[in-house]
């Protein structure tokens, strides 16, 4: 050990922070640990087996289904089941991608690094929603294409370009894309693990529960603007009634997301870390 | 340059840090001193941002920590040393800090090899002791080559050669005109590392001196006298000003007299002394006794 490494090498670097800087970092933190790899693998595996097995099984059904349910037949939808899976795995990384650095005590270092703050939750929420939105891309094509295989047999299946179809599939990778930028918003106003991870999942699938727990009037007249029930609308080929439309399903939940990221956001900026 | 003025923090009704105002200077060891509760790491936490204070100010180089476009430049500070994702390794957990400011990898492998992390430095931190934990915050510490460094007990944890190397480094940072700004609650470390000393208790400004005065001056010196006629010599030192207190040995403990007037007193009776030495209060004890009445937490006798 020399002396002379206190002071770094010639060639020095005058750096200052900019948001590509603070984005560099948050990939590095993104790809640098192993859970991110683990739960990319573990969603994609889910997605497409739950996939394959619904598809296989209401292959199997279909033939005995009521004219009804063969009128709003749904061979897109059936393949996009796994979502309900994936939106927990992503929603939860998103959570302890902003809560890990708490429990860590890595914020300290992060907002000594970056003391204007916001940019920090800002490149998080950049990088997590691009490498969300990735592996949703390609885990609902994904298992989109292999559900269809399922029906293949007996021409019950569909294409990507039949009306409504790429909507349902990619509208299913946007939602849970968003679901993970909402696990990244919650864990940065609640700064704890099982709190972020409580109320993610207390939102996304109790509350809608809950709801049904209402009388009839109530539920019908509120149930639609839950946020999860107006974030699913989108997964959908036909439209249900006391539900969103598609679209408009998708904008509220993307409100009450950006909603939460504007309280944390200023939160981050008020609170001690 | 670091400065608090007026640096206030209260949580509720309890105030942790009180009205401070001091200021670091660069090119010497500032030793940062105060019991456990004292409000030291809220300071530190103040001074870089982290923490924002209920009144006062708390600046870098005449500026807010937050308003430098490159703060990892300018300070350097480990405010604990477990502030590490446990699954990221050394090097990674280095590469995202040095990312923010454009820092090359190539100064990430400096520090790397600076603070002797060389052989762990693609281990996972999660399974660091803390003494290596403790390096790697050093080593986060001294990425940006700051001009000023802030660390918190950065001796804790240290095995004996860790305590020797932390020294020489403060030192020497300091030696190459940076400002060196270190929290302690021992004293005797202090003593051995900092040339100048900010000692708060209960988040109140005690003492803001160089080490030699704040000895010179807390320290109660007193003179030890070993004599076979001790009594006679106690009831002839006796004085409005003076205190004499024996020990276990027989000695007289005399504070109030210096060790020539107790000389030529005793010289003045015939009285045969073998001893007459100056006693200097030890830092640790100057500190106690500076810090006694401002412990938060104290055991009751």
């Amino acid at each position: 050990m020399s002396a002379d490494f206190v002071t770094p090498s010639p060639a020095a670097f005058h750096g200052r922070v900019t948001q590509t800087r603070v984005l560099h970092s948050e990939w590095l933190k993104l790809s640098t640990i192993r859970s991110t790899y683990i739960t990319a693998a573990l969603t994609l595996v889910v997605t497409i087996g739950l996939a394959i097995v619904t598809c296989w099984g209401q292959s199997d059904h279909y033939a005995w289904m009521a004219p009804d349910l063969k009128a709003r037949w749904d061979p897109a939808g059936w393949s996009q089941i796994g979502f309900t899976f994936s939106q927990l795995s992503i929603g939860v990384l998103g959570v302890l991608t902003v809560t890990g650095e708490y429990t860590s005590g890595m914020i300290r270092a992060t907002l000594g690094a970056v003391p204007e703050r916001w940019p920090v939750l800002e490149a998080k929420a950049a990088v997590f929603g691009a490498a969300a939105l990735v592996l949703s891309m390609i885990g609902c094509l994904a298992a989109f294409y292999a559900g269809q295989t399922m029906f293949a047999g007996k021409h019950i299946g569909t294409t990507l370009s039949a009306p409504g179809v790429a909507r349902e599939i990619f509208g299913t990778a946007f939602y849970v894309t968003l679901v993970g930028l909402f696990g990244i918003a919650l864990g940065a106003l609640v700064r704890s693990t099982p709190g972020g991870i409580s109320c993610l999942l207390g939102i996304i699938t109790i509350l809608p529960l809950v709801a049904r727990g209402l009388p009839e009037n109530w539920y019908n007249a509120l149930a639609p603007y839950l946020p999860s029930n107006a974030g699913t609308d989108i997964t959908r080929l036909y439209h249900t009634p006391h539900t969103l439309y598609p679209w408009p399903g998708f904008g509220l939940f993307a409100l009450y997301v950006a909603g939460t990221f504007a309280v944390a956001t200023v939160l981050l900026k008020r609170r001690d870390a | 340059m670091l400065e608090a003025s007026a640096l206030t923090k209260r949580y509720g009704d309890k105030t942790a840090v009180d009205h401070l105002t001091f200021s670091v200077r660069p090119g010497i060891v500032t030793g940062f001193l105060g019991p456990n509760g004292a409000g030291k790491s809220t300071t530190m936490r103040m001074l870089i941002g982290l923490d924002l204070p209920t009144e006062g100010r708390a600046t870098v180089r005449g500026r807010s920590y937050a308003d430098h476009p490159a703060p990892l430049h300018e300070v350097g500070a480990m405010l604990q040393a477990r502030a590490v994702h446990p699954g990221r390794s050394a090097r990674d957990h280095l590469r995202t800090l040095a990312a923010t400011h454009g820092i090359p990898s190539r100064r990430v492998d400096e520090v790397i090899d600076l603070v002797g992390l060389r052989s762990v430095a693609t281990r996972r931190a999660g399974g660091f002791s803390l003494g290596m934990a403790q390096r790697l915050g050093v080593a986060a510490a001294l990425l940006g080559d700051p001009a000023t460094l802030i660390l918190d007990e950065p001796v804790n944890g240290l095995d004996p050669e860790g305590v020797l190397w932390i020294r020489t480094l403060l030192k020497r940072l300091a030696a190459e005109g940076r400002t060196v700004f270190v929290s302690s609650h021992l004293m005797s470390e202090m003593a051995l590392t900092a040339e100048h000393l900010v000692i708060i208790g209960r988040g109140r400004l005690l003492a803001d001196c160089s080490v030699a005065d704040f000895t010179r001056s807390a320290a109660k010196n007193t003179v030890r006298a070993r004599t076979p006629d001790a009594e006679l010599l106690r009831t002839r030192l006796a004085g409005p000003d003076v205190t004499i207190t024996g020990d276990d040995t027989g000695d007289l403990i005399v504070s109030g007299r210096t060790a020539e007037q107790i000389g030529r007193i005793a010289a003045g009776l015939g009285i045969v002394l073998y001893q007459l030495t100056d006693q200097v209060a030890s830092l640790e004890e100057a500190f106690m006794e500076q810090t006694k009445d401002a412990t938060e937490y104290q055991a009751v006798a």
